[in-house]
C-alpha cells in the first residue's frame, strides 16, 4: 500500500520538533521584561547606587539596640497572643466550616454558600482587613486577632473542606450501617481519615498567624507591628534591627512549637 | 406453611414486599422482590455482577433509599423509617462489605467497637465514652475471631482475611436481629473464603438470626446456604433449597452455558 508509506514518513518525524508558538512565547516575555526594565529606569547604576544607601542602613543597624526591651518583649508578647488565640478560634471554626463545605457530606444548599463565605475570607490580603478592622473596632489586638481569624478560615477551611472530599466514603457508609447519628459519623469515619492532615494544616497555620501577627501592627492591629513601625519613622535602625532579630526568634520558636504539636499528635 | 402458624416466634425476620429500586427515573435495577425470610442461618444471594444484589442488600438497611415496596423488619417498615427511628432499625440490622470497609486508622478493637455507635448519644460517642459491657464483648468478639492479639493494631496493618473477621466482629458487635453480607468473600482467597463462611455461619447460630450473603461463588453459596435465592435481571428466579438448584437455573441466572464444566 503506497498510500499508506507516504503518510508513514510524515507520522514518525522526529517528536522532538521545535514548537514555534513555546519559542514565540519565550521571545515575547523577553522584550517584555526588557521594556519594562527601561520603562522604570532600573540600570545597572541604578542598583549599585542602592546597594550603597543598603550600606548606609546596615551600619546605622549595628549593632542592634535592645535597650528598650521592655516595649521590645510587651509588643512580642502581645504578638504571640494575636497568633495564639486567632489561631485556635480560627481553626476551631474551620473544623465546622471545612466540614459544612466539603461537597461529599453536605447537599449544595450548605455547601455553595460555605464556600462563598470561605472564598470572601481569603479574597483580601490581611492588610487590607486589618486596615477594615481598625476602622471598625478600633485600634488594638483585638482587630489584629479579628484579621488573623478572618485569614485562617480563609485559608485552612478551604484546605479542610478538600482533605473531607478525598477521604473514602466506605468507611462512612460502613459507620452508617451501624446506626450511628450525624456527629457520631463525622467523629468515627471522617475524623480519624483527615486528623492528621487537620494537625498538618493547623501548624502550618500557627506558624502563618505568628508572622502576620508582627505585620498587622503596621496598621494599628497590636503587636510588634507597630513598634517596628514607629521605630522606622524615628530612624530609629538599632532599634529596627533589634525587634527584626526579635520577631526571627518568634518565628524560630513557632516552627519548634509547630513540630512538637505535629509529633505529638502522629 | 399455614397462617396458624405464624406465631410471634416464626413470624419472619425480614418481610420483602414488590421492592423496587431504580436509580435513574423509569430504569429499574430491582424489579419488584418479594423475599420472606423466616429462619435463620445463611441464605444465600447468588446471581451475575449489576443484577442488584448490592443494591437490594443496602435497600434493606437504607444505605440505599428504595423506591417502591416495603420491607417490614421488627413490625416497621423500613422503607418509611425517617432519623432518629431509622438508626435504631440499622442498628439491628449488621452489614459486612466486600472491602471490609474497616476505618484504617483506627484500632481493630476500636473499629469492632464502632459497631455500639448506634446505641450510643454523641456526647458519649464524642467522649469515647464505651461502657466496660461493650469492651468486654468486643475483646470477646476478637477471641471469637481469632484476633485477638491483633486487637490494638491499626486496622490498615492487617491482611484482606484478617480484616473481614474484624468486620464480621463489629457487625456482630451491634447485637443484630440480622446479617447481611456483601459479596464478603471475593476479594479473598479460596480458603480464607471458607473460613469467613464459617464464621458468619456460626454467628448465625450462635444468635439465632439469619444471615443475607450475597456471593457469586454457586458451590460455595450451596455448602453453607440452607436456601439459596437466585437473581437476573433485578427479578428473583429462583428461591429455594441449595439441593433443587439445577444447570438451568443456573443458565437462567448467569446465561450462557460455558462455564458449566
Amino acid at each position: 500500500m503506497a498510500g499508506l508509506e507516504s503518510t508513514d514518513a510524515q507520522y514518525r518525524q522526529n517528536p522532538f520538533k521545535r514548537n514555534w508558538l513555546v519559542t514565540g512565547s519565550w521571545l515575547v516575555l523577553a522584550g517584555y521584561l526588557v521594556f519594562s526594565f527601561n520603562a522604570m529606569g532600573l540600570t545597572w547604576d541604578r542598583f549599585i547606587h542602592g546597594l550603597g544607601i543598603a550600606d548606609q542602613l546596615m551600619a546605622r543597624m549595628f549593632p542592634p539596640n535592645f535597650s528598650r526591651w521592655e516595649l521590645l518583649l510587651s509588643g512580642l508578647a502581645e504578638s504571640m497572643e494575636i497568633a495564639i488565640i486567632a489561631s485556635v478560634v480560627g481553626i476551631f471554626l474551620s473544623l465546622f466550616f471545612g466540614l459544612f463545605a466539603a461537597r461529599n457530606l453536605m447537599p449544595n444548599w450548605v455547601t455553595v454558600p460555605m464556600r462563598g463565605f470561605i472564598a470572601l475570607c481569603r479574597t483580601f490580603h490581611p492588610v487590607i482587613i486589618a486596615i477594615l478592622f481598625v476602622k471598625s473596632v478600633g485600634f488594638g489586638a483585638l482587630a489584629g486577632i479579628l484579621t488573623l481569624i478572618v485569614a485562617s478560615i480563609g485559608f485552612i477551611a478551604k484546605l479542610f473542606a478538600e482533605a473531607i472530599e478525598e477521604i473514602s466514603l466506605k468507611q462512612v457508609e460502613a459507620i452508617r450501617a451501624t446506626g450511628a447519628g450525624f456527629v457520631s459519623l463525622i467523629l468515627f469515619s471522617v475524623m480519624p481519615q483527615v486528623f492528621s492532615r487537620f494537625i498538618g494544616f493547623s501548624t502550618y497555620q500557627l506558624d502563618s498567624n505568628l508572622r502576620n501577627s508582627t505585620m498587622v501592627g503596621i496598621v494599628g492591629a497590636g503587636g510588634l507591628g507597630g513598634t517596628l513601625f514607629s521605630a522606622f519613622q524615628r530612624f530609629d535602625y538599632d532599634f529596627v534591627a533589634a525587634i527584626l532579630m526579635s520577631i526571627i526568634a518568634l518565628i524560630m520558636l513557632g516552627e519548634a512549637l509547630s513540630n512538637v504539636v505535629r509529633r505529638i499528635f502522629n | 406453611m399455614t397462617s396458624a402458624q405464624v406465631n410471634i416466634e416464626t413470624a419472619p425476620f425480614l418481610e420483602i414486599k414488590g421492592l423496587e429500586k431504580a436509580y435513574t427515573p423509569g430504569n429499574l435495577i430491582l424489579k419488584g422482590i418479594d423475599i420472606s425470610i423466616v429462619e435463620s442461618g445463611i441464605v444465600a444471594i447468588i446471581g451475575p455482577s449489576g443484577t442488584g444484589k448490592s443494591t437490594l442488600l443496602r435497600c434493606i438497611n437504607r444505605l440505599i433509599d428504595p423506591t417502591a415496596g416495603q420491607i417490614i423488619f421488627d413490625n416497621m417498615d423500613l422503607c418509611k423509617a425517617r432519623g432518629q427511628q431509622l438508626r435504631k432499625l440499622r442498628r439491628q440490622v449488621g452489614m459486612v462489605f466486600q472491602e471490609y470497609n474497616l476505618v484504617e486508622r483506627l484500632t481493630v478493637i476500636e473499629n469492632v467497637l464502632t459497631g455500639r455507635l448506634g446505641y450510643m448519644s454523641s456526647l458519649a460517642a464524642w467522649r469515647r465514652k464505651f461502657s466496660q459491657q461493650d469492651i468486654n464483648t468486643a475483646f470477646e468478639l476478637l477471641d471469637a475471631v481469632g484476633l485477638t492479639e491483633h486487637a490494638k493494631k491499626r486496622a490498615d496493618s492487617l491482611s484482606g482475611g484478617q480484616r473481614q473477621r474484624v468486620g464480621i466482629a463489629r457487625a456482630v458487635m451491634q447485637n443484630p436481629r440480622i446479617l447481611l453480607a456483601d459479596e464478603p468473600t471475593s476479594s479473598l482467597d479460596p480458603k480464607t473464603a471458607v473460613e469467613i463462611m464459617e464464621l458468619l455461619e456460626r454467628f448465625a447460630q450462635q444468635k439465632n438470626i439469619p444471615a443475607l450473603v450475597n456471593i457469586h461463588d454457586v458451590s460455595l453459596a450451596s455448602r453453607f446456604a440452607k436456601r439459596i435465592i437466585g437473581m437476573s435481571d433485578g427479578k428473583i428466579v429462583y428461591d429455594g433449597s441449595p439441593d433443587g438448584i439445577t444447570d438451568d437455573h443456573l443458565k437462567q441466572i448467569y446465561g450462557g452455558e460455558s462455564w458449566l464444566v
